[in-house]
């Protein structure tokens, strides 16, 4: 009876320990321990009030939470990349550089400090994610029917893509007063809860929608594990990972769109610098497998967490900046070697092997 | 299959069409000199020496202009308006500009002006090394260089003169104006620029200095956010979740000040003259003395774009026969305090 139960409990560690999951929810796990043993205060959450009077909740999990949204509305669309074209898109930085500008575009005018919005934000928005899906369009194009590698297919626009966003604005920087267009990126009026919180959490509803209600996630897993299988079978591959990295463009549209609303301002060379790279590291945290096929989206989701929650980590233990990329640098080796595949398999092996050791 | 070959082999004949194209517009000066110029062009450069009198002759000093690319900040905006306002043909040159933010780039935009034959190079270097072959090879062809806003590590005979901003010096006439607060404490969270650029290590230099000599001032946070305003925003953040205390915000650009700002708005921190934090930001963007004349900061340090001037006159020296006094010419820089500032000096100085 016992020796059952302790077998069934195995089992179910096992089972654990094999979900992808795993991995990016233990590294969180792991980081919010370590925390807590050295600092609880870490986690204490206050409401305060802001400069314009109005309830805001501080602290440092509001903080990540806050700060990890463009990264975890990316890393969905990065994660659909992925899967269907066995590549990654390195351009996302550069496009939310594009899709920001358009945005002051249509909001500025070719003024550079407008005392009136030239157009509903709700209109730029739109326009944003129109330009951001068609440069999505653009990179989907070239590895879809061109079939380039999708890392030297959107090289182009990673090389070109802030220097058009720059010139979309005549090389100005435009800076918005109106506080209305402010609210997206900071709290909405008498709302204690960052408003990207919000957009993030109404992305991933909408996408768990899409997963559950169309066959998006099954052609685009389908079309990465075998493109010519996935043909033979009545699917357009092509078309797959065209729409993908349409998706992608409208991630970064949002993204975008949450960046410049932060601080009503643009700076091209640095907006969402390096993003690329956390983004496809979101990915890789979850555990997906960078050559395509089988994806999780919601390890993605959790990986990108794990990422924000190092980086105030480490502001919070105050490490000093030069080491800084050093420090993360290790956490991220240790936990990207952990959640591949080949390891993780290695690991459940090994685990069965020890436990059908101790049955004998 | 064969439609989309042909599809295939269309575009790329196009694609390589644009790129060849694309060449055409970056250096429309050489375009222009190597056909419909091509005998003036030559002229010039066969009496380089005695180009004395070249200027007053008619004929235009060509320069080659090697700038990091203008959308890299407002700094940097301003800087290639500004020599683009000053090489004009109206003020006698003719100037070609080359963009990159890379070292590699640039050495081989400045080789080919040497081909050109131009009369001066102009370089603001994307790093500091590797230059010498290349400077040697301007020089046994005659061609003078000038170095504007950044400096190289090459022997100083190779380069005619250097026009160049104190960035320690910046730092000091910051830090002193903050010392003249006079404050009881200083609790300090500086936010520095990307490690190992020499706006970051002027600037930081001169607070560490006085940060270590004085009992009264510490640091209380010291991180990089890489000149951008949304990390700095984050650091700020963790500062103020952490519960630490601080009253003066050192920012080493005016970016990763406004970062910092939002932040403090978010906390309900009062900043500004009289209040709880000075914010001390750099680089004097026009919207930054803005907030200067708003008060709702304390301090603007200059980093003075506006080289052309200055190489300009050195430039008329040379064709005169003149050398510069000294081969550093370093420009005058402000700072600026919110209680004197005035609309005047942010329209004169705000970039």
């Amino acid at each position: 009876m016992a020796q059952n139960s302790l077998s069934k409990d195995q089992n179910f560690f096992l089972k654990i320990i094999k979900k992808q999951i795993f991995i990016p929810i233990a590294a969180l796990l792991v980081l919010m321990l370590f925390n807590l043993i050295a600092d609880p205060s870490f986690f204490r959450v206050e409401l305060g009030t802001s400069s314009l009077g109005y309830p805001v909740l501080k602290g440092n999990l509001i903080t990540i939470l806050d700060n990890a949204s463009e990264l975890v509305i990316l890393s969905i669309g990065m994660t659909l990349v992925t899967s269907a074209s066995g590549g990654q898109d390195i351009s996302v930085g550069a496009a939310i550089a594009l899709a920001g500008s358009v945005v002051l575009r249509v909001l500025c005018g070719t003024e550079t400090r407008p005392d009136h919005l030239h157009a509903p934000i709700i209109v730029a928005f739109l326009i944003c994610c129109i330009v951001a899906m068609l440069f999505g369009a653009f990179n989907g194009v070239l590895v879809a029917y061109f079939k380039l590698q999708p890392m030297v297919a959107t090289l182009i626009l990673f090389t070109a893509g802030r220097s058009i966003a720059a010139w979309i604005n005549n090389n100005q920087l435009p800076i918005i007063s109106e506080p209305k267009f402010g609210y997206f990126g900071n709290f909405f009026p008498g709302i204690a809860i960052p408003s990207p919180i919000f957009i993030a959490i109404l992305f991933m509803i909408i996408t768990a929608l899409i997963m559950r209600f169309t066959k998006l996630s099954l052609f685009t897993q389908a079309v990465g594990i075998n493109a010519e299988s996935s043909r033979l079978n009545g699917i357009n591959p092509q078309f797959i990972k065209f729409i993908t990295y349409v998706i992608l463009g409208f991630c970064v549209a949002v993204a975008g769109f949450i960046k410049v609303s932060r601080l009503s301002t643009i700076n091209y060379s640095v907006i969402a610098k390096d993003i690329e790279m956390d983004a496809i590291l979101a990915v890789a945290l979850g555990g997906n497998a960078l050559s395509g096929g089988k994806f999780s989206i919601s390890s993605s989701i959790i990986g990108a967490y794990v990422i924000q929650f190092l980086t105030i980590t480490l502001y919070k233990f105050e490490v000093p900046a030069a080491a800084l990329p050093a420090y993360k640098a290790i956490v991220v080796i240790i936990l990207v070697v952990l959640s591949a595949p080949v390891v993780r398999k290695k690991l459940a092996d090994m685990k069965k092997n020890f436990a059908a050791k101790e049955a004998n | 299959m064969k439609i989309k070959k042909t599809l295939a082999i269309l575009f790329s004949l196009t694609l390589g069409l644009a790129a060849f194209t694309g060449c055409g517009p970056a250096n429309p000066g050489s375009g222009a000199g190597s056909e419909g110029q091509d005998k003036p062009a030559e002229n010039s450069a066969s009496d380089g020496n005695t180009n004395a009198d070249s200027t007053s002759s008619g004929s235009l000093i060509k320069v080659g202009i090697i700038n990091n690319d203008p959308n890299e900040s407002g700094y940097r905006n301003a800087n290639d308006k500004d020599m683009k306002a000053m090489f004009t043909e109206e003020n006698g040159y003719e100037a070609q500009f080359a963009y990159s933010l890379k070292n590699e780039e640039q050495i081989a935009a400045a080789q080919k002006y040497i081909q050109d034959e131009v009369d001066y190079l102009l370089i603001s270097a994307a790093g500091t090394s590797g230059w010498d072959s290349v400077l040697k090879d301007a020089q046994t062809q005659g061609i003078k260089v000038i170095l504007f806003d950044r400096t190289i590590d090459a022997d100083e005979s190779l380069y005619e003169a250097s026009i160049v901003s104190d960035m320690a010096k910046e730092g000091e006439t910051a830090v002193n104006w903050l010392a003249s607060q006079k404050l009881d404490e200083y609790n300090i969270v500086h936010i520095q620029g990307v490690v190992g650029s020499s706006a970051q290590i002027g600037r930081t230099g001169a607070l560490d200095k006085k940060a270590q000599a004085e009992a009264n001032w510490n640091i209380v946070t010291q991180q990089t956010a890489e000149w951008s305003a949304e990390t700095a925003q984050q650091i700020v953040q963790s500062v103020i979740d952490a519960g630490t205390k601080f009253n003066v915000i050192y920012a080493e650009n005016d970016d990763m000040a406004k970062g910092a700002v939002a932040a403090l708005d978010k906390a309900n921190i009062k900043h500004g003259v009289g209040q709880d934090v000075i914010v001390m930001g750099f680089d004097c963007n026009m919207w930054a003395l803005e907030e200067l004349l708003k008060k709702n900061w304390n301090y603007d340090g200059q980093c003075n774009p506006f080289q052309a001037s200055y190489i300009d006159e050195i430039i008329k020296g040379l064709e005169n026969g003149k050398a510069p006094a000294s081969k550093v010419v370093i420009m005058e820089e402000k700072g600026f305090d919110a209680e004197t500032i005035t609309q005047a000096d942010v329209d004169q100085y705000g970039i």
